[in-house]
């Protein structure tokens, strides 16, 4: 047995023992939804930064900085920045005014089930995208890492999804919260060290390595050598479109991350509002010393590892595990490995019980018994069957797509839809009084829509390949991008939040403004809010 | 709860009681189909809330007020500052790359600078905002206090 898998399976041990002793403590709707309000604000924090940072993170952002240099940190800094706008914005007014999902705060002085049924697609939109991409990114990697243990794709998406659903099902958001903290810890721990390897080898000489990232060295797709700066911007976002580009990335990341369902549920499971603060800086600590150290980790791929190295044995993604592999062998190459697969199950953990508590509370139980439930416990039985259908279907989509399609552009897309439906009429309805019904209903569906047609006929999607690119990896509609940039914030943003003005123009809605004076206290000072439930 | 025997849910108490699940769960759970007595919380509708507090008159008073002007003192300057401060690293890394590759310390460039200041910024703002919201929640407890109720009831 290979040390690579003995590590992956001591961590799924691990996280089953955390299921089993969590199974066992949690019975109710409070405690499955919301881990009965209990969780403290460093371990909210810590699972909020267990929770965002994905494999796309971990293993992507690594892998763009090692391939495209100073333009790759450029995400990292906007995955940090984001969480001011939670910090500031939503975290606590969304802790006192709401209960289990993002569509309370809405349906508090709305109509609940117009906005309910659009706020629930929303969220199973975002979270089965993001999930499908996470999947199909899971399985790849997984296939890689363990290719010498005969561990293949299917395999791999199947034991990650099984995996996934026995958290939720089991151990409810208990479970999930200490999965995405043990996943959390053991990320910052695998990247401190890769960090400390990668200063090592330039002797704790900071000059010497931002001068090695000054030359990098590598070979281009016509087998000309060439060498960069890597600190210097411009290889990846290139003229005429890249500075938009960059642009309408950094809205989507602002405004999309406090748009992000599986990360506004986290607010739920703290006792008060304060405490959701807290949560929000603690989480802001570790994320931020996490990207800082992506410089280390893509910079020393770039110099250490080297591009060429890196696209021989298994190209972008690689780039992490590759360069602990050359500093540490096989042992931390293992363990940094297991990370990459904890840092992805957490991830779709907590994608799963956002998804499935939103359709139990929002859809199944507000939409169509008019906020009743027909028997004790229904709600929970019904999150528990949505996670197993979630979780199969996501598993089935990415076997079907397979491990070579180009996915990344599901995880734009997420952000997009977060921003430009969700955080337009989560901010107004907390912040206008005359905010009505329709124009939630209308902000949330331009927002949707303008996020996916634009994804739709970015180049993402449409593309002309050359000839040497085969078969999955083929763009699906072979011709030039009707919309240029990659990222379709810039346009959607602006869109979701006029639909939603715009329909709120279209008429008054005296009820909802009656009850605008409740939301601003209950916002504000907490009076009435959800309490944690007594031990 | 302390709610029995009050406006509506009189009546439900005389109704005998069909759902023999025990109530052991939290009372933050949703009420079972037809169990007498106090719903929790959040299941209560705003007519059956007005007790909890008569929001408008809480809205009105100069001390809710006091702190709403607090917050939004706050809260909308530091939005528009780390707005403006964010993307001017784009726009600049964008627009204007030849400044943004002016080394500054040996191979370090203000595009890497300026970048690593955007983290320093975050921070600091998060550390000022925590203060700050130490103020806020002083007088949202002043408030809760001046309305003699226990926060959450």
């Amino acid at each position: 047995m290979s040390t690579s898998l003995a590590m992956f399976l001591g961590f799924i041990a691990l996280t089953l023992w955390v299921t089993y002793w969590a199974a066992g403590r949690s019975s109710g709707t409070s405690a499955f939804f919301a881990a009965d309000r209990r969780i403290t604000g460093w371990q909210n924090g810590v699972a909020v930064a267990g929770d965002y940072m994905s494999a796309a993170s971990f293993l992507g952002i690594a892998g763009i900085i090692a391939f495209q240099g100073y333009d790759g940190f450029m995400y990292s800094v906007g995955w940090l920045v984001a969480y001011l706008t939670v910090l500031l914005i939503v975290a606590e007014p969304l802790r006192n005014a709401g209960k289990y999902t993002m569509a309370d705060v809405l349906a508090y002085r709305l109509s609940p089930r117009p906005v309910r049924a659009l706020a629930s697609l929303s969220t199973l939109t975002v979270s089965t995208f993001y999930m499908i991409a996470q999947m199909v990114g899971a399985g790849a990697l997984v296939a890689l890492l363990l290719k010498d243990s005969g561990i293949g794709f299917q395999t791999a998406v199947i034991g990650v999804g099984v995996l996934m659903i026995v958290y939720v099902v089991f151990g409810g958001m208990l479970a999930t919260t200490w999965v995405q903290i043990i996943k959390a810890v053991l990320l910052i721990s695998g990247t401190v060290l890769l960090s400390l390897l990668v200063l090592a080898h330039y002797e704790f000489d900071l000059g010497a390595f931002f001068r090695a990232v000054t030359h990098v060295t590598y070979h281009d797709p016509s087998g000309q050598e060439v060498t960069q700066n890597f600190l210097e911007p411009g290889l990846r976002f290139k003229p005429p479109y890249g500075a938009l580009d960059l642009v309408s990335l950094g809205l989507a990341l602002i405004f999309g991350t406090a748009g992000l369902p599986h990360i506004l549920v986290r607010f739920y499971t703290v006792p008060d509002a304060k405490t959701a603060r807290v949560s929000v800086v603690w989480a802001m600590a570790i994320i931020g010393g996490f990207y800082i150290m992506t410089t280390f980790l893509g910079f020393g791929a770039a110099t250490i590892v080297g591009r060429d190295a890196i696209a021989a044995n298994g190209g972008t993604n690689m780039s992490a595990p590759l360069l602990a592999q050359a500093l540490g062998g096989e042992v931390f190459f293992a363990f940094i490995s297991a990370v990459a697969f904890a840092t992805i199950l957490a991830v779709v953990a907590g994608l799963t019980i956002s998804a499935s508590t939103s359709f139990a509370h929002d859809f199944y139980t507000a939409v169509l018994h008019h906020g009743r439930e027909r028997s004790p416990g229904e709600e929970v039985r019904v999150a528990r069957v949505t996670a197993c259908v979630v979780g199969i279907l996501s598993m089935a989509i990415a076997i079907v797509v397979g491990p070579n399609t180009n996915v990344a552009f599901l995880v734009a897309l997420a952000f997009a839809v977060a921003a430009s439906a969700n955080l337009p009429v989560i901010v107004l309805s907390l912040f206008w009084r005359r905010f009505t019904t329709r124009g939630a209903v209308c902000g949330l569906t331009t927002g949707l829509v303008s996020s996916i047609a634009l994804i739709l006929v970015s180049p993402s999607m449409m593309t002309i390949d050359p000839p040497s690119v085969t078969g999955a990896a083929r763009h699906l509609i072979q011709s030039a991008p009707l919309f240029p940039l990659e990222n379709p914030g810039i346009v959607s943003i602006p869109l979701g939040f006029l639909g939603a003005v715009m329909g709120t123009l279209l008429g008054r809605e005296p009820h909802a403004e009656a009850r605008y004076a409740e939301l601003l206290v209950r916002a504000n000072t907490g009076l009435g809010a959800e309490k944690a439930s007594k031990a | 709860m302390g709610r029995r025997g009050r406006g509506k849910r009189d009546r439900s108490e005389k109704t005998p009681n069909r759902d023999f699940t025990p109530s052991v769960a939290a009372e933050t759970d949703i009420a079972p189909l037809g169990r007498a007595g106090a719903k929790p919380p959040h299941e209560r509708t705003a007519d059956e809330e007005m007790d909890v507090a008569d929001w408008d008159r809480v809205a009105a008073r100069e001390d809710f007020r006091a702190l709403i002007a607090a917050k939004r003192a706050f809260v909308v300057p530091a939005t528009l500052f780390f707005v403006v401060y964010y993307f001017a690293l784009p726009l600049l890394v964008g627009y204007a790359p030849a400044v943004m590759k002016i080394k500054v310390v040996g191979a370090v460039n203000l595009a890497y600078l300026f970048a690593l200041s955007q983290f320093v910024m975050a921070w600091g703002l998060a550390a000022w905002y925590l203060r700050a919201a130490g103020r806020f929640d002083a007088m949202a407890q002043n408030l809760i206090t001046a309305l003699g109720r226990r926060k959450g009831r």
